[in-house]
């Protein structure tokens, strides 16, 4: 398989960011609510991921290890300034859909967490492909996820009414908050059921699991208290 | 006044949870509430950095982003000022009370990436509130995010002693927990304010 497939492939099969690698939590419950803003915060997180992938990549030889966090999230952030008005420009029905979620997509711990992980040891090419890859990834989970919650909460498939209120009786509260924690448990548990192995199980057992950088200084900081 | 002040309280620690109904600081929820005592450990940090990072981000909205019509670098700004505040705040904490240091200190770093503590501060600026109403707000916000890690805290006490059916061991009977959690705290949504 060519490197460039391969790493698509990674992105939206193997290590799915969303379901696999359990990253970007927040978002995940928070705006799939339906498909079409699962849709629409997956390509702003794509967008991010893909630009914040290749210039990080580009700069690696630049950036000091010792300030590399802090110059990652002044990239990430301004690329999220950028992303944030050009959706309030041009996309203002989403834009308010998704509200406080488009700045957010700074700490969102998938973008730091391939920065770390992959980005800055790899030629901009791959980190563009990669980017690419799990933005898709992410993409295609908030998707299902997001088609799941707005089908079961009101019987409606990308704003379109399916199944008339006769046949089928809307549970309203998939459309609501716990309905994002159900859908996820119940996702999990498939996942659990089919052997197929996922971090979510890593992911609350200790503060390992969310974002490169804060399980790395988590870890830094247990070592040093056991040294005093 | 002090009734608004009440209300801002009530509303951001119980009807609109940080954790439950707005999904904000997913990550340690889900991560730090294994036992109970480091769940009110990080719930306490996180109560000190948020109050204060709330009032250092409205007074740096006021004073220097507003009036510079620079509005829109807000994201940026108030994401370097909380990693630099989180920092600050334990160097400090470590000089002076290295009791306090020692109960919180390690879940400092871990706060920085917390989405909340930034969500709080971009939530402020788009409500309008004023600098009393932005650090009330963020102390409710801080409040209700510990009342939800510590209560899951508790239930996953009790549900390490019982038999849970295999595909929903770990992370399914959690977020199932936090499931149950969420109808309840919808309750508080019909509290009539």
């Amino acid at each position: 398989m060519n490197k460039y497939v391969e790493r698509i492939y990674n992105g939206i099969v193997k290590e799915n960011p969303c379901i696999i690698l359990m990253l970007g939590m927040c978002p995940t419950l928070a705006v799939t609510t339906s498909a079409i803003n699962g849709v629409g915060m997956g390509l702003s997180t794509l967008a991010v991921l893909i630009f914040s992938n290749l210039i990080i990549s580009l700069m690696r030889n630049i950036i000091p290890d010792q300030v590399r966090l802090p110059a990652y999230i002044v990239i990430v952030a301004s690329l999220v300034t950028v992303v944030d008005l050009i959706m309030q420009a041009y996309t203002p029905g989403l834009y308010s859909a998704l509200g406080i979620y488009i700045p957010l997509i700074v700490v969102n711990c998938i973008i730091l967490g391939r920065a770390e992980a992959y980005a800055n040891k790899v030629t901009p090419d791959l980190a563009f492909f990669d980017g690419v890859g799990m933005g898709l990834g992410f993409t295609i989970a908030l998707t299902v996820i997001g088609l799941a919650r707005e089908f079961l909460g009101s019987g409606c498939v990308f704003g379109i009414q399916v199944l008339s209120e006769e046949i089928f009786h809307p549970i309203a509260i998939f459309g609501q908050a716990p309905g994002a924690f159900l859908i996820m448990a119940i996702l999990i548990a498939i996942l659990n059921g089919a052997s197929i192995s996922t971090r979510a199980n890593d992911k609350v057992e200790g503060c390992d699991g969310c974002c490169a950088t804060c399980a790395k200084s988590c870890d830094s900081k247990e070592k040093e208290e056991a040294k005093a | 006044m002090n009734n608004s002040l009440i209300l801002i309280i009530v509303t951001t620690a119980l009807v609109n949870n940080v954790v439950l109904s707005q999904f904000l600081g997913i990550c340690s929820f889900l991560g730090v509430s294994k036992q109970l005592k480091a769940s009110a450990s990080l719930g306490g940090a996180v109560i000190f950095v948020m109050t204060i990072s709330s009032a250092v981000a409205n007074l740096l909205y006021t004073f220097l982003l507003a009036p510079l019509q620079l509005e829109y670098l807000n994201t940026i700004v108030f994401i370097l000022v909380i990693a630099t505040l989180v920092q600050m705040v334990e160097m400090f904490l470590k000089k002076t009370s290295p009791g306090i240091y020692k109960a919180l200190g390690i879940y400092l770093p871990l706060i920085t990436t917390n989405c909340a503590v930034l969500g709080v501060a971009l939530t402020n600026v788009q409500d309008g509130y004023g600098f009393v109403e932005s650090v009330v707000a963020g102390f409710g916000t801080a409040v209700g995010y510990t009342i939800a890690i510590i209560l899951l805290a508790g239930i996953r006490e009790r549900i390490d002693e019982s038999s849970v059916p295999k595909p929903f061991r770990g992370a399914p009977v959690v977020l199932l927990s936090a499931a149950l959690m969420a109808i309840a705290f919808m309750g508080f949504g019909s509290l009539a304010l």
